[in-house]
């Protein structure tokens, strides 16, 4: 038979090399290997740090060598050697610029292999990038437009020199360092994130992004990020990444936090394309990641996410709804196919009255991978009226792969609501066949299956993270139905 | 238009089909009628390509070209199209943006661009208006929730879209009162022309009051039995199919 079979579309999809899996060649400093308190303050030193934050990262540090690496998520995968690991690595010429003219022309062409022009984006989009590559930022955009209204959008490593006040005011209070292993890990090495501010009653005009990368070989990346909305105020963060290819695991540990103060709204956008590994399950990225919100009274946090990469996930985005009417959400795509693994979904800590929350999370499982929801709803004894709407659909593709559901609920409070659905379905041979008749290849027929699955979360991202997120889904699932 | 000569074809090792020939030539409407398990559905999925069936023996031709090597998006392309007995569910994805993917997926298979949304959109209108659906169904998920009737006006909508050479129209009359019956039925007459044929299975006379066959034939074992014209059916509606089984002895 001439017919392209689902073993071509397999076979296909083995061959197919990570699309993202180059190497950029770009001079940099890498410290040697290993961890311990010298290298915590040379980290410190190398930025230039005022006294307090070395103190913060030494305390950290002393924590994190007590804490014993967590076993409980759903995943199996050989720890890192974390006296293997470089714990500082950038860019040895850190340019000032003033035009796109002056970008490390390989750095450039580097974005327009990944489909970041930052051109098209400043015209259409409307967006400012805060481009970290290999921890250090090198290029940002539109910081005249937000500096007129008194926002604050830049590399931490930055805000920390420049707004010392802020973030010493608010770094570590909703993930404190000894908040668990990798969160206490990050809080001792992080190279730099993104700080962002929100005066009080400012509406942020354009979507904030960062685009985060791995490069060097061998160097873990802890990025940190701070969002501080301040009273009345709002903005949509994006958060987007790629990674090339490497034999090597890599750990990737961030540590997100947001504040949405009285009135605040903060929505932050994820989508995540690390690394997945290659289609034996060698390789790949591990993604050990802390992101909580605080909402204090009328406040509201959504989380959403795209994840398609990383060899190994563990991540659960979190609202602490410690304000009164305060409102936490959570949309959730998790992909896996080959061998990755995922254990993702959020906690929602219900503290003040009449507080809301609402999880929708998608598991979308191929090959031999694993795929699990994880997610706390939490309803304190104080917390009058507290309404939780949980729903968890899984969709699986072929027999080998798994889908898993950990759903936890505490409730003190006898007044609260709480709802769980949860659904589980397969890409039926019937589904396909129907397309098919339609004149819709295979291939073509699962990504219109799985974006119609994953709709109602690409529907709460940009516009123009969508289309991207869309793209991302097809391309993770090119030929997994078995 | 499609030639279908000495087809065998079989499932799980069994036989179902058993030496199958039919002419269809363009511009006719052929009824195909017969008892449970006679074998319909199977025939028209195999046209359609459905993988889960073995051709064992016998050609499929369609406009002098054999197909029955062809993947069923290939077939598609090249006019085959089979309205369902019983639609799937597609959920998430609107009926609108079904039907705008199958188009421009065909589009594509030819070598043109997709079509423009203007030109999409005024041709939704008309083929909507035609099959009397309502603009809201169409951002309704596909079949999701679907009456039985709204199945099958959805699949003529398809079919009208699609403007198939070939269209095969599977029990399209059950799940249908009397009402949906008529609209679909209209729908089909008006979408027939000399350029192109229609293949009608059913179980019953009443959808031929509407779409009146030039040819009847009887499907029995695998085979087709008997073949007359538009009386015919009336005949079977009148005596059901012993008779037949009858002769055959």
């Amino acid at each position: 038979m001439s017919k392209y079979t689902e073993d071509d579309l397999r076979e296909e999809l083995k061959t197919k090399e990570y699309e993202y899996g180059f190497y950029t060649d770009i001079e940099s400093e890498t410290f040697a290997k290993g961890l311990n308190e010298d290298v915590v303050r040379a980290i410190s030193k190398k930025k230039n740090e005022p006294q307090w934050m070395t103190d913060w990262r030494i305390e950290a540090f002393r924590v994190w060598e007590k804490m014993e690496e967590p076993e409980w998520a759903n995943v199996h995968y050989e720890k890192p050697k974390f006296q293997d690991i470089a714990y500082y690595s950038a860019p040895k010429e850190k340019p000032k610029l003033n035009s796109l003219d002056e970008v490390d022309p390989e750095l450039l062409d580097t974005f327009k292999r990944l489909g970041i022009s930052l051109d098209e984006q400043k015209k259409l989009a409307n967006v400012a990038v805060d481009i970290v590559m290999d921890s250090v930022s090198v290029a940002t955009t539109f910081k005249k437009t937000l500096g007129e209204k008194g926002i604050i959008f830049m590399p931490i490593s930055e805000a920390i020199q420049e707004h010392p006040e802020l973030v010493k005011k608010y770094l570590g209070t909703v993930v404190p360092t000894k908040d668990n292993f990798y969160a206490a890990l990050n809080s001792a090495v992080f190279s730099d994130g993104s700080f962002c501010y929100i005066p009080k009653g400012v509406r942020c005009p354009m979507e904030l992004s960062t685009y985060f990368r791995i490069n060097e070989g061998g160097t873990g990346q802890f990025e940190r990020t701070l969002v501080v909305a301040d009273k009345g105020s709002y903005v949509s963060y994006l958060e987007g990444c790629t990674a090339p290819s490497r034999d090597e695991n890599q750990l990737h540990a961030a540590v997100v936090e947001l504040i949405a103060m009285d009135d605040a709204e903060i929505k932050y956008s994820t989508v995540q394309n690390w690394y997945p590994g290659n289609a034996e399950g060698k390789g790949g990225v591990y993604n050990f990641v802390t992101k909580r919100g605080l909402c204090e009274n009328n406040a509201k946090i959504s989380w959403t996410q795209v994840e398609t990469g990383s060899a190994v996930t563990w991540k659960y985005p979190s609202c602490v709804l410690k304000g009164n009417n305060s409102v936490g959400e959570f949309y959730s795509i998790a992909v896996t196919n080959n061998y990755q693994q995922a254990d993702t979904g959020t906690k929602m800590i219900h503290l003040g009255k009449n507080t809301r929350s609402t999880i929708i999370s998608k598991g979308i499982s191929a090959g031999h991978s694993q795929n699990s929801y994880r997610g706390l709803v939490q309803v304190s004894s104080r917390a009058e009226n507290a309404r939780n709407f949980s729903q968890c659909d899984s969709l699986l593709m072929g027999n080998k792969c798994g889908a898993h559901t950990f759903p936890y609920i505490e409730v003190k409070n006898k007044s609260a609501q709480i709802e769980h659905e949860a659904t589980t379905s397969k890409i039926g041979e019937d589904q396909l066949f129907y397309c098919n008749q339609r004149g819709i290849d295979t291939e073509k027929a699962i990504a219109l299956i799985v974006n119609g699955f994953s709709k109602e979360v690409l529907n709460k991202l940009p516009m123009e993270f969508a289309v991207e997120a869309q793209k991302l889904l097809e391309i993770s699932l090119e030929g997994s139905v078995g | 238009m499609l030639k279908i000569e000495n087809l065998q074809a079989s499932i799980d090792d069994k036989s179902i089909l058993k030496g199958l020939n039919l002419e269809v030539k363009a511009g006719e409407v052929h009824a195909i009628m017969g008892p449970n398990g006679a074998g319909k559905s199977t025939l028209a999925n195999i046209i359609a390509g459905k993988e889960e069936y073995e051709v064992t023996t016998g050609t499929i031709e369609l406009n002098g070209e054999d197909i029955s090597e062809l993947a069923p998006e290939e077939r598609a392309h090249n006019g085959v199209f089979l309205s369902f007995q019983y639609p799937v569910e597609i959920p998430g994805v609107s009926v609108t943006n079904f039907i705008k993917t199958a188009i421009n997926e065909t589009r594509k298979a030819k070598g043109l661009e997709d079509m423009p949304a203007k030109d999409m959109l005024k041709m939704i209108r008309e083929k909507s208006e035609l099959l009397e659906i309502d603009r809201k169904f169409l951002s309704r998920s596909l079949n999701e929730g679907f009456s039985g009737g709204e199945k099958k006006r959805n699949e003529i909508f398809q079919m009208a879209m699609l403007n198939p050479k070939l269209a095969i129209l599977d029990e399209t009359d059950s799940g249908l009162d009397i009402d949906a019956l008529r609209i679909v039925a209209n729908g089909v007459n008006k979408l027939k022309s000399k350029d192109n044929a229609v293949i009608v299975i059913t179980h019953y006379q009443r959808l031929l009051d509407y779409i009146v066959p030039d040819f009847v034939h009887v499907l029995h074992d695998g085979k087709i039995v008997k073949t007359g014209d538009a009386s015919l059916a009336l005949e079977l509606e009148a005596k059901g199919y012993d008779w037949i089984k009858q002769e055959l002895v």
